[in-house]
């Protein structure tokens, strides 16, 4: 599997939920790539911007997509690291800001 | 520009991190930067756990400028604190 395959595969999936992929391509194949190789050091494709426990079940919130990528969209019109994003916020309609983490901290498996 | 010492943890496929490492760069700061997701066993525990008095939701990038934390990609914010 590469970046590019799973950008198709989960566009199709994805968008007709109402999440895009951030519009800066290169970023989002940057973090598919990442989420491609979690999948191989832990078995499952762990949230590139959060430290994986090695322990699929105490990581299953943070599972691509996470169960914080709802709220943050709804919120600030992306995801925690930016590779989901509002169809507002790809047309430059919301404010790009820095998204704090909602996980908190008690579900960290480490 | 700042003398402060500056440290960095990162996870290496986090873009917020990735972003934060090429600003420092550009800025041409010296810093340590610590890939805690490469790191395994006893050292892995003992990063994790001084992310965690800085920062207790142990989130990346955590970078320290002198005394100051700053949790997040946060440009201005590291301009403030590196005098830039």
């Amino acid at each position: 599997m590469d970046a590019e395959k799973l950008f198709e595969i989960l566009q199709k999936v994805q968008e007709p939920k109402g999440y895009y992929f951030n519009k800066d391509r290169a970023y989002v194949l940057e973090l598919l790539s990442a989420l491609i190789l979690n999948k191989d050091r832990y078995g499952y494709m762990a949230c590139p911007c959060r430290l994986a426990s090695e322990d699929r079940d105490a990581d299953r919130d943070i599972l691509c997509p996470c169960v914080y990528r709802e709220p943050d969209v709804k919120e600030y019109g992306s995801c925690y690291c930016g590779l989901y994003v509002s169809k507002e916020w790809n047309e430059g309609k919301v404010e790009e800001e820095y998204i704090p983490e909602r996980r908190p901290p008690e579900k960290m498996g480490f | 520009m700042t003398d402060k010492p500056i440290k960095l943890y990162t996870l290496s496929t986090c873009s917020h991190c990735k972003s934060t490492k090429t600003f420092l760069n550009e800025c041409t700061v010296q810093y340590e930067f610590v890939d805690v997701d490469l790191l395994e066993g006893e050292e892995r525990k003992a990063i994790i756990e001084d992310i965690k008095k800085l920062n207790p939701r142990c989130s990346f990038p955590t970078l320290i400028i002198g005394d100051e934390v700053i949790v997040g990609f946060k440009e201005k914010k590291i301009k403030e604190a590196l005098g830039l």
